[in-house]
């Protein structure tokens, strides 16, 4: 598929020297610091990183919900302020309202800002159908799936049209087969539309499944470890994906970077470095034998 | 016709249910007829009248009008302090999860008052309100007030932060954010209250009735199902204890049922 011109999709986020502290005085605690990135418009940018070292700090940041302590972030050049439609979070388990229906859900937007007419109408038609819910419109969120869920929360933030859709791991938690039947779902969708995605996960495989463009992130207080851009042809197929040498040079190019942030950490005393460190031990094994 | 009835009595558990039921009443019974055994009187229960002597008296109340006026006096001192407790507990335990100030100003002073139990407040409240049948509403009313503010606060207090982090994100203003999520989000806990509220509420109008002498219609069988009961006891009419007690346990029933009713139409979405 021809790459489309990117230069008039909107979306790009700057971030410069932001840092970010949590708690004051004694337990005063930098999360991310002095880290400086550029979302680019009109690609998928996945940021991937140990668990725990901010990602998820970064993105309140981003969604404006919350503030930096110091360091600037913009969109499109512009300043954020707080929370804006510009900027949807597709948060990490599923966020749904759960008294709202499939449908009601879907609307919020449009009816939020009263906005609702025949074309918002017809929107959520549409919407509903992509996400292949039509038969679950009536029904309550506690009465689907994990996986209709996340398509669920897909759609509420899609019919606002976002300049960026940001999603915070949106699959974590659901089973295997689930998860790699989103991924295929979520990559199409984002193929049509080529919007500003910024997607933050710590499944490797996700990553380079998904990634236009990779951010790696170190541990805490994290900032930038390196920029890989996955040039893939797209659209991808997972499975074939991994039997191209490119994919796994890549994912092994993630790995030795994490792997260097969880020694770091674990000299640090981080209990979580343990077990990812080995982990990696165990895999360079098996790859080797 | 008789489909869900005959389910209703092979059904194991509520066969089980009615199995104790009958051994329970035929225990009594035999206690309360043999009063003494092998020469020891049976403990509390002996002096207890039997089930049959409770329906015998109980058969001729079902056509005695004071004893239904007891019933609707207390339904209606229920309900009246049980809805003026709804009324102004939910907005009231809102304004407190909403507003930091407000929470600051109302939240000590209402935990100081919260531990008095409601029955503490009969002789004042005798003092207080210029009527009888008021100030047993007005006890009522504080039996179910703090339960559902409590209530309302906690569900308001434990609603998920990203709700109100999507909501921003989408243009929701702060009277959206109130109406579609707050709101909603907490009727399952009013429900809670309003159950529990409602069970407290019985507990109290019956003790207040019995300590206020029946409120103002006082007099007679006519004062409530609590004066109902004192006044039974004050003319030695045992069995109509019985009576009152069990019609107060039927009372209560059918009220917390009905609350439950309308508790599960508002909270449909918390099915699976």
């Amino acid at each position: 598929m021809e790459q489309r011109n990117n230069k008039n999709t909107p979306g790009e986020i700057v971030l410069s020297g932001v840092t970010k502290y949590y708690g004051i005085g004694e337990s005063k605690k930098a999360v991310i610091e002095d880290c400086s990135l550029t979302i680019e418009a009109g690609k998928l940018s996945v940021m991937i990183g140990p668990s725990g070292c901010g990602k998820s700090s970064l993105i309140r940041l981003i969604a404006g919900f919350e503030k930096p302590s110091s360091g600037t972030i913009t969109i499109d050049g512009k300043p954020i302020r707080g929370p804006g439609k510009d900027r949807l979070v597709v948060f990490q388990e599923s966020a749904l309202f759960p008294w709202m229906t499939t449908e009601e859900n879907i609307s919020f937007g449009p009816i939020a800002r009263s906005e609702v007419n025949t074309e918002s109408q017809n929107l959520a038609k549409f919407l509903i159908d992509k996400v292949g819910l039509s038969q679950f419109k009536k029904k309550f969120p506690n009465q689907l799936s994990g996986g209709m869920q996340r398509r669920c929360e897909l759609a509420r933030a899609l019919i606002n049209s976002p300049e960026v859709m940001i999603l915070d791991e949106p699959f974590r938690g659901l089973d295997e087969m689930t998860k790699e039947l989103m991924w295929e779902y979520y990559a199409n969708l984002y193929e049509e539309t080529r919007q500003t995605n910024f997607f933050v996960t710590t499944d490797i495989d996700e990553a380079v499944f998904l990634a236009d463009r990779l951010i790696i992130m170190t541990n805490t207080p994290t900032k930038v470890a390196q920029i890989i851009e996955v040039d893939i042809p797209r659209p991808r197929k997972l499975s074939t994906l991994f039997e191209s040498d490119q994919a796994n040079e890549i994912k092994s190019r993630i790995l030795k970077i994490l792997h260097v942030e969880a020694m770091k950490s674990f000299k640090g005393g981080s209990k979580a470095a343990a077990d990812f460190i080995e982990a990696a031990s165990k895999r360079a094994v098996s790859n080797t034998v | 016709m008789f489909r869900p009835i005959q389910k209703f009595l092979f059904n194991r558990s509520s066969s089980r249910g009615l199995i104790a039921i009958i051994i329970f009443l035929l225990f009594w019974e035999v206690c309360s007829r043999s009063g003494v055994w092998f020469g020891i009187p049976v403990p509390w229960i002996g002096k207890v009248p039997a089930p049959t002597a409770v329906v015998h008296a109980w058969i001729p109340m079902l056509s005695d009008s004071g004893y239904w006026t007891s019933w609707l006096l207390s339904i209606k001192r229920v309900y009246i302090g049980f809805i003026f407790a709804m009324v102004i507990g939910i907005p009231f335990g809102l304004l407190l999860a909403i507003n930091r100030t407000a929470y600051g100003l109302i939240f000590p002073t209402f935990e100081v008052f919260r531990p008095i139990p409601p029955l503490a407040w009969v002789p004042v409240a005798i003092i207080f309100w210029p009527t009888n049948e008021m100030s047993i509403a007005f006890v009522t009313f504080l039996g179910a007030f703090y339960t559902i503010v409590i209530n309302v606060l906690g569900g308001a207090q434990a609603i998920d932060q990203r709700f109100f982090q999507a909501a921003r994100s989408m243009g929701s203003s702060q009277g959206d954010v109130f109406k579609r999520i707050v709101f909603p989000a907490v009727v399952p806990s009013i429900a809670v209250g309003a159950s529990v509220g409602m069970g407290i509420t019985w507990n109290v109008v019956i003790a207040a009735e019995m300590i206020s002498g029946g409120g103002s219609d006082g007099g007679g069988k006519g004062g409530g199902l609590g004066f109902f009961i004192w006044d039974s006891y004050l003319n030695n009419s045992y069995d109509l204890i019985v009576v009152g007690m069990i019609s107060i346990g039927i009372a209560g029933y059918l009220s917390s049922g009905l609350i439950r009713i309308i508790g599960d139409h508002f909270t449909k979405w918390t099915r699976r």
